[in-house]
């Protein structure tokens, strides 16, 4: 599903990620562990599409409507409620009965008390489960998660174990994490970033 | 088809939602046409005669439709949800019309107080002449809302996007005054239409280009 050979991406003269190779067949879960600066973001946000190598190919077969992202950033709008922003993607990827869905994701991460609440007041925690829901609403063939745990607290994390042992069954996962033993038992290959 | 119309209208209707709720792009729009239509009703002679004040009106417009792209790609690029946007839509360029259609909606209620407060103050204004208002609008939010995709990716976006749009906006301005003051307005006017389709068609296709690397 993935397939890159001798990828490398520069921003200016500074080499982030430098001569990849790596190979994700469908069905993978792919953990990718490094320190801080170790190119981990970079490198997923170049299978998520989001930016292309500077050298080297990267083959990824799967549609982009496909694809789900967890980055970072919440990518979210702080000024929508959560029901909102996940009203607009939902409509944006032509989810089939997308408030049945939605209502769906909300509910099992938890939030569906604050689902009219703006993004912007509530806390990071909950925000990251937003995240989530906004990467599984489109129930994704290809899911690249970057620090998926991050910000949730105990319960949180522990909705997201569930969530992923299931992901794992039906899709392919690209996951980088600074705490790869909460990840290794789903994982089939590690790529580990200098 | 319906499918891309669909997007653009959910896309624009967030955006309209997002003013209705931060309220701070038009607000400070209207505040800013009026006020500098107020200065230059003062700062411009008696006997400057009426092309002079459409020239001025001019002026009022396009910083005004700045203002108003400065902040156009703030929600976007906040929080990255510009990548969620890429990933979601199935065709870019729903953003860039979604984007478009938000701005000149912004620039047309600037305008609605704009217009009839230009009227009061310097001079009247005829059907042609709202016409090219109209017509120059669209261009500048077509050229304005591709510009200020480019201006937001970087640093300086305050800089950034004048330098880009002012020149472009040059054949607005003549085909706005021009259909405002000339016994030719038609020919204005089909020049300000003409420059709209050209550029909606370039900025339609070159979206994909500035919103990915």
């Amino acid at each position: 599903m993935i397939r890159a050979e001798g990828i490398e991406k520069r921003f200016g003269g500074r080499a982030v990620v430098r001569g990849l190779s790596f190979a994700v067949s469908r069905g993978e879960v792919m953990l990718v562990t490094g320190a801080n600066g170790s190119g981990k973001t970079t490198l997923l946000r170049l299978v998520a599409g989001l930016t292309t190598p500077t050298r080297g190919t990267l083959a990824v077969e799967v549609d982009r409507s496909r694809l789900g992202y967890l980055a970072h950033e919440p990518l979210l709008y702080r000024e929508l409620t959560a029901l909102e922003n996940l009203d607009l993607f939902g409509r944006l990827y032509h989810v089939p009965e997308r408030r049945e869905r939605v209502g769906m994701l909300l509910e099992r991460f938890g939030i569906w008390d604050a689902r009219s609440e703006r993004v912007s007041s509530l806390s990071r925690g909950m925000v990251q489960r937003l995240a989530l829901c906004r990467a599984l609403l489109h129930e994704p063939e290809l899911l690249v998660l970057d620090e998926p745990f991050t910000a949730l607290d105990e319960e949180g994390a522990e909705l997201l174990d569930a969530e992923l042992v299931s992901l794992a069954s039906a899709a392919t996962l690209v996951i980088s994490t600074h705490d790869p033993d909460r990840v290794t038992p789903l994982s089939t290959s590690r790529l580990a970033l200098a | 088809m319906n499918d891309y119309l669909g997007d653009v209208a959910a896309l624009a209707r967030k955006d309209l939602a997002l003013e209705l709720r931060a309220r701070d792009t038009l607000p400070a729009m209207v505040l800013f046409v009026l006020s500098t239509l107020v200065v230059f009703h003062f700062a411009l002679p008696r006997d400057a005669g009426d092309e002079a004040a459409y020239g001025l009106l001019w002026v009022a417009i396009v910083f005004t439709a700045l203002l108003g792209l400065s902040r156009a790609w703030v929600p976007e690029s906040r929080d990255g949800a510009i990548d969620a946007l890429v990933l979601a839509t199935r065709d870019r360029s729903a953003i860039w019309v979604a984007k478009t259609l938000a701005a000149l909606a912004f620039l047309a209620v600037a305008e609605l107080v704009a217009l009839p407060a230009f009227a009061l103050l310097f001079a009247p204004l005829d059907a042609a002449a709202v016409a090219g208002a109209a017509l120059a609008s669209i261009g500048l939010c077509v050229v304005g809302s591709l510009a200020a995709a480019l201006a937001s990716a970087g640093r300086g976006r305050e800089v950034v996007l004048p330098l880009l749009v002012l020149p472009l906006s040059i054949p607005l301005v003549v085909g706005g005054v021009g259909a405002s003051i000339s016994p030719q307005a038609g020919d204005y006017l089909l020049f300000l239409g003409v420059y709209d389709a050209v550029f909606a068609i370039l900025s339609w296709a070159s979206f994909e280009y500035v919103i990915t690397e």
